[in-house]
C-alpha cells in the first residue's frame, strides 16, 4: 500500500525529530557533569576539556563545598525554599478554595480584583519601596513574603476545584461539615496532582530564585546558592585563578552549577507525571 | 389609576430588599470563606496595590526622608518622563527590547507548535513520554545554571563549541563577550529552556480536538499532513491567538533575570533593555522616581497593548474575553 509507505517515512522522520529534540535537551547537562568530574591532568592530556575523560575526580566538589559561604548558602535556599513552598500553598488554596465556589457573592469582584493584578502592576521600584518600608530588607523573609502568592497558580488550582463535582461538597456539608472540614477532608485530598504541580512551581521558584536576593539582601551572610553560584561563575571567570590549583577552574565552576541544579533535577521527575496538561490550558482560559 | 403604579413600586421594593436580604444570608453562611479569603487580599493590596499606588512617586521628586507620601511633587509633573524620553539611551533601550523580545517571540513559538504536533503525530507512546519528560526539563534550571551551562559550550577558551572551532581551524567565537552574538545567545538559550514547556499547552489544546474528526478526514483518504493542517492547526488557532496576545501584552518584558545574568557593560548597546536599565538607575543609582516613571510607561503600554490586540483578534473572531 502506498500510503502505508508514506506512514512509515513520516514515522521516521518524526521519531529522529523527536530523539534530537531529546538530545538536545539532556546532552548539555551530561557534559557540564563530565566537566566536573575532569582532573587537571586529562585536561592537560588533551589540551582542553572532552566529552567522556577517562580518569574522573571529585575534588572540584570537595573544593567548592570547603568554601562556607556555600554551605552556609545552601542553608539560606533550603529555608526559604521549604517554609516559602509552605507559605505559598497555605495561602493559595485559601484562596483558589473560596474563589472556586461559584455561588460566592462577590466572586467576579474578588476575581477581577487579583488579576488584574496580572495586567498592571505598580513595577521594580514601588515594590522595592514597600519592602523597604515594611523594614524586610537584609531579612529571610524578604525572600518570602512578596512573592507569597502567585496568581496563575491560584488560577490553576480554582480551575481544577472548579471541575471537582459538586456534590460532593453538597453532600458533606449537608452533613454538617464546616467549610475548613470540607477542604481539609474531601478538596485537599482531590486535589493532590494539582498540589503537587503548584507546589513543584513555587518550589522551584523559590530554588532557582537569585534575583529578589539582589534586589533585597546586602548582607552576604544571608545570601542564597544561585547568588553564591553566580559568584563563583563570575569570579572565577575575570581572574584567572589556575596557578597552583589541581582541579581546573571551569571544573569547579561546573560543579557549582550541579550542586544548584541537582535537587530540582531529583524531585522533578515523580512530580512531573502530576503534571495535568489541562489544568494550565484552564488556568489561562479562565 | 395611582393604585396600581403605587403596589407596583412597594413589591418592586419589597422584592429588592428581600434579594438584598438573601445575598446578606448568603453572605453570612459563607462567612468562612470570606475569612479563609481575608489574608490574600491583604496580601495582594500590600504587595500589588500599594506599589500600584506608590507609582504616583514618577510625579513627585521623592526622597527617603519625606517618603512616598510627603516627598514634594516634581515640576513640572512630567519632568521624569521628559528625562526619560530625552535620554540618549531611550531609543536603544527601546530598541533593545523590542529586539530581543520579537526574535523570541518568533522563534519561540513556532517551534513549540511544530514540537506538541510531533508529540501529537507519535505513535510510540514511550518514546513520546520520554522526550516530554526530557524537554521539559530545561524549564526548571535557574538563569544562572544556564549562563554556567552557556559558559562550558560557549567560553571563548573552554567552551565546546569554541573547541570545535579551532580544531576545524576557525578561530574562537566570543559568543559571550561579543555584540554580535549577544541577542542570538539570548534567544538560542530561551529556546533550550522553554521549547518543550511551551509545547504542553498547545498539546492540551490537540488533545481536546474532537477525535472523529480525524476518523471521518481518514475514511475519506486524507494524509496525515493534511490532517494537521486541516484538523490539527485549526483546531489550536484560538490557544495560539491566546497566547499571541498575551506574549505581545508583554513585549517590553524582554526576560529581565536572564538578561540580567548574561550581560555586562561590554554589550550594553546590544543588551541593555528597558528592566536592566531601571535597575541600575533607579535602584543601584537611587533615582528611584526615574525609575519608577520608566516602570509605569512599560506597564501602561503592556496595559494597553493586551486590549489593543484582544480588539484585534476580536475582529478575527478570537479573543480572550
Amino acid at each position: 500500500m502506498v500510503s502505508g509507505k508514506s506512514d512509515k517515512v513520516f514515522n521516521a522522520f518524526i521519531y529522529t525529530i523527536l530523539l534530537v529534540v531529546a538530545v538536545t535537551a539532556i546532552f548539555p547537562l551530561l557534559y557540564v557533569v563530565s566537566m566536573s568530574l575532569t582532573p587537571y591532568s586529562e585536561v592537560i592530556k588533551h589540551g582542553g576539556f572532552i566529552i567522556i575523560p577517562k580518569k574522573i575526580s571529585f575534588e572540584a566538589y570537595e573544593r567548592i563545598f570547603s568554601d562556607p559561604a556555600l554551605g552556609r548558602s545552601m542553608l539560606v535556599t533550603v529555608f526559604v525554599t521549604v517554609i516559602g513552598t509552605l507559605i505559598n500553598i497555605i495561602l493559595t488554596t485559601l484562596a483558589a478554595y473560596p474563589l472556586s465556589r461559584k455561588n460566592l457573592p462577590g466572586r467576579s469582584f474578588f476575581l477581577l480584583f487579583i488579576i488584574i493584578t496580572m495586567l498592571f502592576n505598580g513595577g521594580l521600584i514601588p515594590t522595592y519601596l514597600i519592602v523597604q518600608s515594611l523594614g524586610m530588607l537584609n531579612t529571610v523573609w524578604s525572600l518570602i513574603v512578596p512573592g507569597a502568592i502567585a496568581t496563575f497558580n491560584v488560577l490553576i488550582l480554582k480551575s481544577f476545584l472548579e471541575s471537582l463535582p459538586e456534590e460532593l461538597f453538597e453532600s458533606a456539608r449537608i452533613d454538617g461539615a464546616k467549610e475548613f472540614r470540607v477542604l481539609w477532608q474531601i478538596a485537599l485530598p482531590l486535589s493532590v496532582p494539582s498540589m503537587m504541580t503548584v507546589g513543584l512551581f513555587y518550589m522551584v521558584g523559590h530554588w532557582n530564585s537569585f534575583f529578589s536576593a539582589v534586589l533585597y539582601i546586602t548582607d552576604t551572610k544571608l545570601y542564597p546558592l544561585q547568588v553564591i553560584i553566580r559568584n563563583m561563575l563570575l569570579l572565577t571567570q575575570s581572574s584567572e585563578l589556575q596557578a597552583e590549583v589541581t582541579v581546573p577552574t571551569a571544573a569547579m565552576q561546573m560543579a557549582a552549577v550541579i550542586a544548584g541544579s541537582l535537587p530540582i533535577i531529583a524531585v522533578y521527575p515523580f512530580i512531573q507525571k502530576h503534571f495535568t496538561k489541562g489544568m494550565l490550558l484552564g488556568a489561562i482560559k479562565g | 389609576m395611582e393604585q396600581p403604579i403605587a403596589v407596583s413600586a412597594t413589591t418592586k421594593a419589597q422584592a429588592h430588599s428581600s434579594r438584598l436580604r438573601r445575598t446578606m444570608a448568603d453572605v453570612w453562611k459563607m462567612r468562612t470563606l470570606y475569612i479563609m479569603l481575608l489574608p490574600c487580599l491583604v496580601w495582594y493590596f500590600i504587595f500589588k496595590y500599594l506599589p500600584m499606588y506608590g507609582v504616583i512617586i514618577s510625579f513627585k521628586d521623592y526622597n527617603f526622608s519625606d517618603g512616598i507620601l510627603h516627598s514634594p511633587w516634581a515640576d513640572p509633573w512630567y519632568k521624569y518622563f521628559e528625562m526619560f524620553f530625552q535620554s540618549p539611551y531611550f531609543s536603544q533601550l527601546l530598541g533593545n527590547t523590542l529586539l530581543i523580545s520579537v526574535y523570541k517571540l518568533l522563534f519561540g513559538m513556532l517551534p513549540s507548535i511544530l514540537l506538541a504536533i510531533l508529540f501529537h503525530e507519535c505513535r510510540i507512546s514511550w518514546l513520546k513520554r520520554w522526550v516530554q519528560t526530557l524537554s521539559y526539563m530545561p524549564h526548571f534550571l535557574s538563569w544562572i545554571v544556564i549562563y554556567g551551562i552557556s559558559i562550558a559550550f560557549l567560553s571563548e577558551t573552554t567552551g565546546l563549541l569554541n573547541r570545535w572551532i579551532t580544531d576545524m581551524g576557525g578561530s574562537a567565537i566570543p559568543f559571550l563577550n561579543g555584540v554580535e552574538w549577544f541577542r542570538s545567545v539570548l534567544v538560542s538559550t530561551e529556546i533550550w529552556k522553554d521549547l518543550g514547556w511551551g509545547a504542553i499547552i498547545y498539546l492540551a489544546a490537540i488533545s481536546s480536538i474532537d477525535p472523529t474528526l480525524y476518523e471521518a478526514a481518514k475514511v475519506d483518504g486524507a494524509s496525515r499532513l493534511r490532517m494537521i493542517w486541516h484538523i490539527t492547526l485549526p483546531g489550536i488557532r484560538n490557544v495560539i491567538v491566546l497566547l499571541l496576545i498575551l506574549r505581545i501584552g508583554s513585549i517590553l518584558d524582554a526576560g529581565f533575570e536572564q538578561v540580567f545574568v548574561f550581560y555586562h557593560q561590554r554589550v550594553y548597546e546590544v543588551g541593555d533593555i528597558i528592566d536592566t536599565w531601571v535597575y541600575r538607575t533607579g535602584l543601584q543609582q537611587m533615582n528611584f522616581s526615574l525609575g519608577a516613571t520608566v516602570g509605569l510607561f512599560k506597564s501602561a503600554i503592556g496595559f494597553i497593548l493586551v486590549f489593543g490586540t484582544n480588539k484585534l483578534a476580536k475582529r478575527w473572531g478570537e479573543s480572550i474575553w
